[in-house]
């Protein structure tokens, strides 16, 4: 039995990673040979760009698994890093097309207009919805993507750096590190729906969809060259998740989500495990993100409340927690699902004298999924797939304290 | 006598009771030492203050040569100073496998990051299988804990402890629970791991205290009532009244 403990490649102890990267690939490439652009168009470009940002759902939810599921804190406030990475990438977006608009008419002029007077037009572009001509100091680098890029790791990272510092280090724990997290992306929200704040208040930003500088090339294309640059990064992120939960790390993660205070005693600094981990969440959760709100086209601060990060909850424990597939399958089946009732497409329920409308009842449906896998399926859908599959997972059947009580 | 571990005069109170009244303890490198006392008495505050689970309102403790005070460490860095604690209930990581639990255990650099690059070895490996069998459990090593009967359990605790490399070992109540034949076997472990570190055990079954042989220290409401052998202390009035004579 000693050669089980051996140094062995870890995605050989981890075959669930070789399925998902493979049924990640094969998904891609189906969609870009049924794709308006590069296929038989069988798939409406709308589709391609669902389907795109429901791959960046899952990449928040596999990034929610490693803070909930593997280090046992249920952050309510995951979609404020989320909707950060998406205004910080906005803010390039926006800036880059505005300025290329407004240098267009303004080379119209007889004299070529100077620096200052396209800035002083794009800023009134951008901002004479809120009564404001001036650039905002927080769009200082708006000029420059390599810069709004490392800002999109850099921001998120950073207040979840300080938040979790400040937390951890007070020992709150469980239901009030819950609602603290709830607490920050609800203030997040709020500011950002300041007209003041900078960020174009409840209109947030918006022609996310335009790239600047490939005007020539259509949304089909877009959508595409977007569900492609998606799918990496879950592939990518997937990998990191699960090295990161496979080896002594992923032991003690664990072992903190079960029982903390024993962790200590055997001389971990628990806090700086915390730390890496909600930092590292934080950050793959603004990619995702970044890469979302161009296919989405808009972001605003609605994005931001609570209920959304309350979503991401669900999708998870629906997909099973502590799996990293899980995570995913939870986030692509249920968004998918709500994307469809939700659409109005779905097929009302004709009772005598009422007619269940899914738009209407969706949530109730979804509410109550909730409830029922909770009780019923505590594993959640990945639990099924534990059962059926091969796909062993290194990690728990559930919370040990659960399974105490 | 070098004292590796100096209690001095602490006191700590909950809500105005006085669980600890200025007690002062001392134990050496390499000695076994019997903390026995009554319900209430104070033993595991004693403990939860040398381990930084619990700060005296007053007094200071006192570690290693040249001394220094454990009341400014964390639990993790008192747990890495050498102090490793054996709690009374069973603490094992029970969704992990016995071998997982070791390796979590085994002296090693406990920083985040160097916790991400570490990697199993050969010496590493090892070391784990011999810890599991040194407690018995060489043929659960794959097994999850969870599924270890609680004297496993126990063992397994034991196991990890040592994994630590402790200087000083703080073992609460490791008898209960156990069957006759388990609680033989870990008063020769406790006695054999005296030899190379202090060793204190607080317990309260007086038969596994008189087959540890060892110096005893009485503790009644929150401080030394008697120190000695055992017999010294069972001959003692004051120790006859508080606790053997009920």
């Amino acid at each position: 039995m000693t050669e089980k403990l051996t140094r062995q490649p870890f995605i050989l102890r981890n075959p669930s990673i070789l399925v998902v990267l493979a049924v990640l690939a094969v998904f891609t490439v189906a969609v870009t040979l049924l794709s308006q652009a590069y296929g038989s168009g069988t798939v409406p470009t709308s589709t391609v760009k669902v389907l795109g940002k429901t791959l960046c759902l899952a990449l928040a939810a596999v990034a929610m698994d490693l803070v909930w599921g593997y280090l046992g804190i249920l952050s309510l406030g995951q979609m404020a890093f989320f909707a950060l990475g998406g205004y910080l990438i906005g803010q390039w977006l926006m800036y880059a097309r505005t300025e290329g608009i407004v240098a267009a008419s303004l080379a119209q002029n007889p004299i070529p207009p100077t620096t200052a007077e396209l800035q002083e037009g794009v800023a009134n572009q951008i901002f004479g919805v809120v009564g404001s001509s001036d650039l905002p100091l927080v769009w200082s680098f708006a000029h420059s993507l390599p810069i709004q890029l490392l800002l999109v790791l850099a921001v998120p990272g950073l207040l979840a750096l300080v938040f979790g510092w400040l937390a951890f280090r007070s020992r709150v724990n469980g239901v009030y590190l819950s609602i603290l997290t709830q607490a920050m992306t609800l203030a997040l929200a709020l500011w950002l729906f300041q007209n003041d704040s900078g960020f174009r208040g409840n209109n947030g930003l918006s022609g996310l969809q335009n790239i600047p500088g490939l005007d020539a090339v259509d949304q089909a294309t877009l959508s595409v060259w977007f569900l492609w640059a998606s799918a990496l990064a879950l592939g990518l992120a997937y990998v990191l998740a699960a090295w990161l939960v496979s080896g002594k790390f992923g032991s003690v993660v664990r072992a903190i989500r079960d029982d903390e205070t024993r962790v200590r005693f055997l001389g971990y600094p628990v806090e700086g495990f915390k730390l890496v981990v909600f930092t590292l969440a934080a950050m793959i959760t603004a990619v995702a993100g970044a890469l979302y709100y161009p296919q989405a086209g808009i972001i605003n601060p609605a994005e931001l409340m609570p209920i959304a990060s309350i979503y991401l909850a669900v999708w998870v424990a629906i997909g099973g927690r502590g799996r990293l597939y899980g995570a995913i399958i939870g986030a692509v089946f249920v968004s998918l699902l709500s994307s469809w009732f939700t659409g109005g497409r779905a097929p009302g329920i004709h009772l005598p004298g009422y007619t269940v409308n899914w738009v209407d009842w969706w949530q109730v449906a979804l509410g109550l999924g909730f409830v029922l896998v909770t009780l019923f399926a505590p594993k959640g859908i990945a639990g099924v797939v534990d059962r059926i599959g091969p796909l062993r997972a290194p990690s728990p059947e559930r919370h040990a304290k659960e399974a105490k009580a | 006598m070098s004292a590796l571990l100096e209690v001095d005069s602490i006191s700590v109170s909950f809500d105005g009771f006085k669980a600890i009244d200025n007690l002062s303890f001392n134990i050496g490198d390499a000695e076994l030492r019997a903390v026995i006392g009554p319900n209430g008495a104070g033993k595991t505050t004693f403990m939860d203050i040398v381990t930084g689970k619990t700060r005296p309102d007053a007094g200071d403790v006192k570690w290693g040569t040249p001394p220094k005070s454990l009341l400014k460490m964390n639990e993790a860095q008192i747990a890495r100073a050498g102090i490793g604690r054996k709690f009374q209930r069973p603490t094992v990581f029970e969704d992990q496998t016995v071998a997982d639990n070791l390796t979590m255990a085994l002296k090693a650099n406990r920083n985040p990051f160097a916790v991400l690059g570490w990697r199993p070895s050969v010496d590493s490996t090892g070391k784990v299988a011999e810890l599991a069998s040194e407690v018995g459990l060489a043929a659960q090593i794959t097994r999850k804990a969870g599924e270890l009967s609680h004297g496993q359990k126990q063992w397994l605790e034991i196991g990890m402890l040592l994994a630590q490399e402790p200087r000083l070992l703080l073992v609460d109540e490791p008898a209960a629970g156990m069957t006759l034949a388990e609680r033989e076997q870990t008063t020769a472990l406790l006695v054999r791991l005296a030899q190379t570190r202090a060793v204190v055990v607080v317990e309260h079954d007086m038969d596994f205290v008189r087959r540890l042989n060892c110096k005893v220290t009485v503790l009644h409401q929150g401080s030394v009532l008697a120190e000695g052998s055992l017999d010294h202390v069972t001959r003692n009035p004051d120790v006859i009244e508080v606790y053997l004579g009920r």
